[in-house]
């Protein structure tokens, strides 16, 4: 077993808006990541995954709030630490988080070895701008960037190379845990295809140690990472390595979402794309039990009543529903041949 | 296959060229394209390849530098104002970004009143004009009671985006021009989006443009697919032969790097 690098247990967080109501985020997540593996997070918007990237860094300022649980990186407890410690010691050199749209928030008026020196200011302020330099251009050939991006003005590079870029200059201090969030979701397909390749190529090159991916599209999930975790409303319902959540997924929601991809092979113009109907509940008052209950196919009463727990299965998966393994593919499999049926009668 | 349908919109030689002397940059590059009545058509490509400015063009939104739009077999007239609404009351898009759709000053109301006005309903009963949005809400899912006095920022993506397909509902188009209408919106409501699409079309026997970059979701929903590539064609056909057969290189090495889960995704070639 491999060391692990990351370690999250039962953390929660919560918003706090401005009528002073809580909304809780983030729900009692557990996660192991271990060294050279990478771990995609899926679910719907407002499924709290972003969040859950925000909450893994240990750095909270308002609205977000942290109440319970423990973030422990490479065997250090993080949570509890003082902001100011964190912010200098932890985000960065241990923790980089790219966020959503971060490519759209460069500085126009700024060059991009500027935001490289201002990342040096923080951490390392006796490097002179000669060394920084020396330093970018080396660190851009080995992740496949051109030197001359280093001259430029943001507005000068394309889409998919700014992100790039944003992904590079994340990487500078050798984090440990790289999260990126949506690192492609605006790009077109050959510019996200340039800039996953960038990010698996960080891990073999030695600029960080894992990863976590977060991403609504599954199958660039299914390519990129080795586990995927399903979020929905704060909580996580499902677990399991790439092949197993894509292909035999357990929990409805997951099952749900699985049904909604669309990719372009043949036999998908047949296939009828499953929506889930609803919308996620609002986490200012979470619905007691099941959160999933009130959009699931297969509800009885007692999803209602009381809270669900994860199950752990062997290899590692879980899942959280009251359903047995069994029951759940036996519902899955009467579903399935329920609609061959009606598809064979048109 | 062209001439045993009739051709509900056609271009021949359209040409868009922005900016003159060294800046000049050709958008859509002499454009041969045929719209046949009852199909969904997909026009896909990457950024850049011109497929928005193909889609003002063919909404009259922009000017062609050169060629002709011909509507319904007669040549396209749009010179004035009155000609253009004319027009629009027979296509109709949704776009991109659903945040950007709504003018934010405007309640849900008025958004849906002027679908209604534009039909020519603006001397019904109020009694008739609620019940006809109230039926075009259902229809995607929405509740009217609780959209009125809402403004559009007080919605999500997706309940935008429906709303824009109640607007659909409402006006009735012959042609529906849908700019990227998922892009914007996560896997899941996608879903949603798109059945509701088709399942308008068959209801209002709606010819649909479908303009995306999305090529899983140009196989799935479309009958026809064109590629494009620097403001021209290179590849048209039946979905299944251009997805599945792609004879240019280009479509070949742009269906080769959209993520898949059934093949193996090559990160070499790039």
């Amino acid at each position: 077993m491999n060391n692990v690098i990351l370690e999250v247990s039962e953390l929660s967080t919560k918003y706090v808006t401005r009528f002073q109501e809580d909304v809780y985020a983030v729900d009692h997540v557990s996660l192991k990541v271990e060294e050279g593996k990478s771990l995609g997070i899926a679910g719907e918007s407002g499924c709290g995954k972003s969040t859950l990237a925000l909450s893994l860094m240990g750095y909270y300022f308002a609205p977000l709030h942290y109440t319970s649980g423990e973030i422990i990186i490479d065997g250090r407890k993080i949570t509890g630490m003082d902001p100011d410690d964190i912010r200098k010691s932890i985000l960065g050199t241990e923790i980089a988080y790219i966020p959503q749209g971060a490519m759209n928030s460069l500085n126009p008026t700024q060059k991009v070895i500027h935001f490289i020196e201002d990342v040096f200011q923080a951490h390392d302020p006796y490097k002179t701008k000669k060394e920084i330099y020396e330093f970018a251009v080396d660190a851009f050939k080995t992740l496949g960037l051109p030197a001359e991006v280093l001259q430029k003005y943001p507005v000068e590079l394309s889409g998919g190379m700014k992100q790039r870029t944003v992904i590079a200059v994340s990487v500078l201090l050798f984090p440990k845990v790289l999260i990126a969030d949506e690192p492609s979701s605006a790009l077109d397909v050959t510019s996200q295809k340039m800039v996953i390749k960038m990010l698996k190529n960080l891990m073999e090159e030695g600029f960080i140690k894992s990863m976590i991916f977060i991403t609504h599209e599954l199958p660039l999930l299914y390519n990129v990472t080795d586990d995927i975790m399903v979020m929905y409303a704060g909580q996580i319902v499902e677990k399991a390595n790439a092949k197993e959540a894509v292909f035999d997924p357990l929990h409805p929601y997951a099952k749900g979402l699985m049904g909604s991809i669309i990719v372009p092979e043949s036999g998908l113009r047949n296939t009828k794309l499953t929506a889930i109907p609803g919308v996620p509940p609002n986490l200012k008052n979470p619905p007691s039990g099941c959160r999933f209950a009130e959009r699931c196919k297969y509800v009885i009463p007692t999803c209602k009543a009381i809270s669900v727990s994860m199950r752990e299965l062997e290899g590692g998966r879980a899942y959280r529903c009251i359903f047995t393994e069994k029951d759940l593919r036996e519902a899955y499999l009467k579903e399935a041949s329920i609609m061959e049926a009606y598809q064979n009668a048109k | 296959m062209l001439n045993e349908k009739d051709k509900c919109l056609s271009a021949s030689g359209l040409t868009k060229v922005f900016g003159v002397g060294s800046q000049k940059c050709v958008a859509v590059d002499h454009v041969d394209f045929d719209l046949c009545t009852n199909d969904v058509v997909s026009i896909v490509g990457e950024s850049g390849s011109g497929k928005t400015t193909f889609a003002k063009l063919l909404l009259g939104l922009i000017n062609p530098t050169e060629g002709e739009i011909y509507f319904q077999g007669k040549k396209r007239d749009i010179r004035t104002q009155k000609k253009k609404r004319e027009y629009w009351k027979n296509i109709q898009a949704i776009f991109q970004d659903p945040y950007c759709s709504y003018n934010i000053f405007n309640k849900i109301d008025s958004v849906l009143l002027d679908c209604i006005y534009m039909r020519g309903g603006r001397m019904l009963p109020k009694a008739k004009k609620v019940e006809l949005m109230t039926e075009a809400c259902s229809f995607v899912n929405l509740k009217f009671e609780e959209l009125t006095n809402k403004y559009p920022f007080e919605l999500s993506g997706g309940q935008m985006q429906r709303l824009m397909i109640a607007r659909i509902f409402l006006l009735k188009p012959k042609i529906l021009l849908a700019d990227e209408p998922t892009s914007m919106i996560d896997a899941c409501s996608r879903a949603t989006i798109l059945d509701m699409l088709m399942q308008l079309r068959t209801e209002i026997g709606m010819t649909v443009i479908f303009i995306t970059h999305d090529i899983g979701l140009a196989y799935y929903v479309s009958d026809v697919v064109y590629i494009m590539e620097r403001g021209k064609f290179v590849e048209s056909g039946s979905a299944d032969d251009v997805i599945l057969q792609p004879r240019q290189t280009y479509t070949q090495r742009l269906i080769s790097d959209v993520p898949k889960i059934h093949e193996a995704w090559d990160l070499s070639t790039v």
